[in-house]
């Protein structure tokens, strides 16, 4: 029998759980859980500069390591500074928990200091959430917080501990664990198998079939399967942002991210489809254009684990809840049994038309005297070889990376995609390479973006996180300034980042290294320098401020009403 | 359509604002609530009443099903059912002040089947229990005769009819 402090059984569950990573920040109300984390040797903590810092560590550590990411941060303000990280998570689905501490229950609700109604604040942003009563709901409440967060439609969980629960005087037997069973929680993995049938039949019968990935293929590691579909029927690939390297992005039958700033041949093979074979997507605004009008001609096979994101947006015709993977499994297993194939002709048709859509080559830019953002995520593709874990902030850069950064697999590219969240790229690279610290791991990110949580350039100095940072520094917040050129009549309105700091002198103010490039004949050695380089390095390229993200869809329109770039 | 949905939910802290969170969170407008523990009191039962098409009904009972303490959710006047028995309780103070009225008040009550709950030298207390129309009705008709203080109604609540259930 092993009696334990609430604050020793909520690091124990922990380390039972398999965590070896927490992100965190220390107060008031979590001292005592801080002090049992001192006798821990399994669980390394990594103290961020910003609790919103620690909340994207976990978030980048999940998407990139598929484990549930996890991060513990006092009450109060401690709580309300990861909101928007857990908003995040939970927008792109992504497994954390988060474990706030709370006021003694006896002061609850007494707005005393450093009180914050955690679990009300949370409520609509996460999977589901705790307010532990005493010191046992912490090894029960952590078992299913990391079970519901890895399960199902994965999402954030937050815990929320109040103080006396965790009290070092007050001991307990702790419950050794076992396994979670939730009578109202049980995800539906495997697809119904009369709607598995009917989906392989359409797509057998299809003349313009297309396959669309989202976030649900990367989740559900469905890329083994996904590739064997695609290669089975010849199909066309596109892929929504979360879904980037659920299918090679080199391989020939991959057209590319659709959606509002998709490709010419994504978008145009989506308006035109016959059958649209959706893999774990839900259809969002950004990828739909107008719903009304969003690819007229198709049948729609709509899998995804969440039956609630089935016909939410678009109606499907063929509606089937399970799991990537398992449903694809079973689809790849009825169209083996049946030798279902489908019709090669049409389908080389299909692709003839295809190739036509691609000879526009709307990824084509003009390089004028400046940098072009796109030619620096290019080279720093060819630097990497195509094998970085990259994160991103959100803006320009970040489409210019989902277009010029073909992923061969997934979880290698960490994009808040829902929420749109600037500031998420640097602490999610920096979770991401305390997960994987033998990959190299690049932050391509903004001047906007990056001043967001710049603070955690000294936690990578304290735990030798050794990112590389590059910064499309165009001094202004780029799709903003784009939305502003091309709809407001060019009325530039605050978007202008005139007092920038000198970004290299804050990589060595912090203890970091750096340096500026203006011109285009260093930008590759520079990359190199920095790939190279035994530490934190940030890399600040001077580009074109008046770059624009091409194509781009148009408001109210189909999916393939585009502007395009020039020829 | 005016819909009827029942809810079993897990009887725990934050379970009840989940459910009411949802509806704002989505856009989507209660027209009447109500909540008590069944037979089993770890359970909580909800009636909600809502005014919507069948899609958005489909995307509420979707949405109410991934709450994590949300046990079963039932339409109870969907199609394929034999539709739901559905009471409300009404409770109004009338100005009765006047012999004349006091009469006319309890005339109206014997036609309805409400009941006067109390009385006093100027107030009368009356109860109605019956569908939210006839309740609609009765308002109507009451205050045709006397003027109304108070109102308190519950809101609805309903059960299946026929062999139909709704239990864990």
């Amino acid at each position: 029998m092993t009696m334990m402090s609430g604050a020793q059984m909520l690091v124990r569950t922990l380390e039972d759980l398999g965590v070896e990573h927490l992100f965190g920040y220390p107060g008031g109300a979590v001292l005592d859980i801080y002090d049992a984390l001192l006798s821990s040797s399994k669980i390394k903590h990594v103290l961020a500069r910003h609790e919103q810092g620690a909340a994207h560590m976990a978030d980048g550590y999940a998407r990139s390591t598929g484990k549930v990411g996890c991060c513990l941060v006092t009450s109060g303000p401690g709580a309300t500074n990861t909101v928007t990280a857990i908003a995040t998570a939970y927008m792109d689905s992504i497994p954390m928990v988060v474990i706030t501490g709370q006021v003694g229950t006896p002061l609850i609700g007494s707005d005393a200091f450093q009180e914050v109604d955690t679990v009300g604040i949370t409520r609509p942003i996460v999977k589901h959430s705790y307010l532990c009563q005493s010191a046992l709901d912490i090894p029960k409440f952590l078992r299913q917080a990391f079970y519901l967060a890895s399960t199902g439609r994965p999402g954030p969980v937050v815990i929320d501990v109040p103080k006396d629960c965790v009290n070092p005087q007050r001991l307990f037997e702790y419950p050794e664990p076992q396994e979670v069973k939730m009578k109202t929680y049980n995800p539906t993995l495997s697809g119904h198998r009369g709607q598995v049938k009917r989906a392989a039949k359409l797509l057998a019968e299809a003349k313009r079939p297309v396959l669309m990935l989202g976030g649900g293929a990367v989740l559900g590691n469905a890329k083994d399967k996904v590739r064997e579909v695609a290669e089975l029927f010849n199909l066309p690939v596109v892929s929504t942002l979360m879904g980037l390297g659920a299918f090679s992005g080199t391989d020939p039958n991959f057209l590319g991210m659709l959606g509002m700033h998709g490709t010419y041949e994504a978008n145009e093979v989506m308006d035109k489809a016959d059958v649209i074979f959706a893999i774990g997507v839900r259809f969002d605004d950004r990828v739909t254009n107008d719903v009304s009008k969003f690819c007229p001609a198709a049948t729609i096979i709509h899998v995804d684990i969440d039956p609630a994101s089935i016909s939410k947006t678009v109606v499907a015709d063929v509606p089937i809840v399970g799991d990537a993977d398992t449903v694809l499994g079973q689809f790849l297993e009825i169209v083996k049994d049946g030798s279902l194939r489908n019709d090669v002709r049409a389908i080389d048709t299909w692709w003839q038309q295809i190739n036509k859509w691609r000879e526009r080559n709307c990824l084509h830019y003009h390089k004028g005297e400046l940098i072009e953002p796109q030619e620096i995520v290019e080279a720093i593709y060819k630097a990497t070889n195509g094998k970085a874990i990259v994160a991103t902030d959100v803006g320009q850069h970040q489409m210019f990376t989902a277009l010029y950064y073909p992923f061969e697999e997934p979880h290698r590219l960490l994009t808040s995609g829902g929420l749109g969240t600037m500031g998420y790229g640097f602490p999610a690279a920096c979770g991401a390479k305390v997960g994987n610290p033998d990959e190299q791991v690049v932050l391509i990110t903004g001047d906007g973006s990056f001043q967001m949580n710049i603070q955690e350039l000294s936690t990578c100095l304290e735990f030798g996180i050794k990112v590389k940072i590059f910064i499309l520094d165009n001094h202004t917040l780029g799709m903003v300034r784009q939305w502003q050129r091309m709809f407001y009549q060019g009325r530039i309105s605050s978007t202008n980042l005139n007092y920038n700091p000198d970004f290299v002198a804050v990589a060595k103010a912090y203890g970091h290294n750096g340096e500026v490039v203006e011109k285009r004949e260093d930008l590759e050695a520079a990359i190199d320098r920095a790939l190279n380089y035994d530490g934190l390095y940030i890399v600040d390229i001077l580009c074109d401020t008046d770059a624009k993200v091409l194509p781009m869809q148009q408001a109210r329109g189909s999916m393939s009403d585009m502007f395009l770039g020039e020829e | 359509m005016r819909h009827i949905v029942s809810i079993l939910l897990e009887n725990q802290t934050g379970a009840l604002s989940r459910v009411v969170g949802l509806f704002s969170q989505r856009g989507y407008n209660i027209e009447t609530i109500t909540a008590a523990p069944t037979e089993d009191p770890s359970i909580t039962r909800i009636t909600i009443t809502l005014f919507g098409d069948g899609r958005t009904i489909e995307k509420i009972t979707k949405q109410l099903h991934k709450l994590i303490n949300v046990i079963k959710v039932s339409i109870l006047n969907e199609d394929n059912t034999d539709g739901a028995v559905e009471r409300e309780i009404l409770f109004v103070k009338l100005q009765a002040v006047n012999q004349d009225v006091r009469e006319e008040i309890k005339f109206i009550c014997d036609i309805f089947g409400a009941e006067i709950v109390d009385i006093t030298p100027v107030l009368v207390t009356v109860q109605f229990v019956n569908t939210s129309q006839e309740v609609d009705r009765f308002q109507k008709a009451i205050a045709e005769h006397s003027e109304v203080i108070e109102t308190v109604r519950s809101g609805v609540c309903g059960i299946a009819r026929g062999d139909h259930s709704l239990h864990v």
